[in-house]
């Protein structure tokens, strides 16, 4: 279970959210939505630990994410609006060596695989990404959820240069996530085509 | 967790840096030619006499080892700050110091070691011989892994801020001033006949200090740049 407790989150002059309640049990989704600058990105970074609130504090099973420190970073994956790929490594030698650094590592087969149930063909797998497209790296990125064990997913748009069909295979992914009695995060301007009882929203005002 | 996953992560990182300097092989050799040009102009200004040859050229090697490493700080985070692996690094979960490590090792491998390798033939230039040759490898050795330790932590305090080049170079050129000192202190007291033992001792000594004091430094400076 996620829990924010009374946040509240200022990046420079400006108070993004105050006094912030929200809990999010498991084999829930939380759409958090809202303007641009409203402070959806923030949160998420809260979440993740990135970035220390100004007041509150999140809850991960009922203790303080700050106290858990490395415990809570070994429960979570997080995706932010940055793919967190290099240029110069192809598809597959991205996947490895992100996984490799998360702490779970994957074998070669099994990334190809990951990549493959994410719709990038073998032949993508070789190239280097800088000649990949945006939604083709984004999809690189993505493929981490194939492979990650982790039960909570904090996702900063997932959904950004993805087309429909990928959209769609993305999102039955959540759907297994949450039925293994996973967790998940998701800032979105998107719907989001999952049953009403695993969706939970969350509108910040700005 | 356990220590096989953060031997995993630690290797990784290095592995992972590696194989990007060598699909990127142009910057080090870039870094490389720098070296040996700065060196092959002192002996073009100077003149060629011998005996002042011999006299500058510990501080002089050891200036343009320095200004090499500097040159090679910009690449240390920023491609992973403006990417986003380093958000994946901060949220990893093993020790970011170590990491941190991880990443200062491989920095020292492309940029550090070709240094210390080239140091004979560039020492040869300058007129040195036998002993004094050995003790400028070996002061090399000791020395630039802790001039990319320190480097480490100017590169993380300057992430994402305008000019960085410039600053990083003021903020880090005074800390090198002890290594500096010890450094060229080695070669010339080797020179004098003296040995440079005292001196290597106290570039081990910075070393030590280093590979303590930094890795910990670094990483609360990249956890400040990711905020």
């Amino acid at each position: 279970m996620l829990q924010a407790v009374g946040l509240s989150c200022r990046r420079g002059e400006r108070r993004l959210f105050s006094d912030l309640n929200v809990k999010v049990e498991r084999g829930k989704l939380l759409a958090v939505v809202g303007e641009n600058g409203s402070g959806k990105t923030s949160l998420l970074r809260i979440f993740s630990s990135l970035l220390p609130p100004e007041d509150g504090s999140v809850r991960w099973e009922g203790q303080d994410i700050h106290q858990l420190k490395e415990l809570y970073s070994g429960q979570l994956m997080y995706l932010g609006h940055l793919n967190g790929i290099k240029d110069d490594l192809t598809a597959v030698e991205n996947l490895i060596s992100s996984m490799a650094l998360a702490g779970e590592p994957c074998t070669e087969s099994e990334a190809k695989e990951a990549l493959e149930a994410i719709g990038l063909k073998r032949l993508v797998h070789r190239l280097s990404s800088k000649v990949l497209s945006q939604g083709q790296k984004r999809r690189v990125a993505l493929a981490r959820l194939w492979l990650s064990t982790r039960p909570l997913w904090l996702l900063d748009e997932p959904f950004t240069s993805l087309d429909a069909a990928s959209t769609a295979v993305v999102t039955q992914r959540l759907h297994a996530h949450l039925q293994r009695e996973g967790l998940v995060v998701v800032v979105t301007h998107q719907e989001i085509a999952l049953p009403a009882e695993r969706l939970q929203q969350l509108r910040l005002a700005g | 967790m356990s220590h096989s996953s953060m031997w995993e992560a630690v290797t990784g990182i290095v592995r992972r840096d590696l194989l990007l300097a060598m699909r990127r092989w142009s910057d080090a050799a870039m870094s490389v030619f720098f070296l040996v040009i700065v060196v092959s102009l002192f002996p073009l200004g100077v003149g060629p006499e011998p005996a002042v040859l011999r006299t500058i050229a510990p501080g002089v090697l050891w200036v343009a080892a320095l200004l090499t490493c500097l040159l090679s700080l910009a690449r240390v985070f920023t491609p992973d700050y403006l990417d986003g692996v380093l958000e994946q690094m901060v949220l990893v979960p093993q020790p970011l110091s170590l990491l941190v490590l991880g990443k200062v090792l491989a920095h020292w491998v492309i940029s550090g070691l070709p240094v210390v390798l080239l140091s004979p033939l560039l020492g040869l230039q300058f007129g040195l011989e036998g002993e004094t040759l050995g003790v400028l490898v070996l002061s090399l050795l000791l020395g630039t892994p802790t001039l990319s330790m320190i480097g480490a932590i100017g590169a993380a305090l300057v992430l994402g801020v305008r000019g960085s080049g410039l600053l990083v170079a003021l903020l880090v050129l005074p800390l090198y001033v002890p290594v500096l000192i010890f450094g060229a202190g080695a070669v010339t007291s080797s020179m004098a006949g003296i040995g440079g033992e005292a001196n290597l001792s106290l570039l081990g000594a910075c070393l030590v200090l280093s590979l303590f004091l930094a890795p910990w430094a670094t990483a609360a400076a990249l956890r400040i740049a990711l905020e």
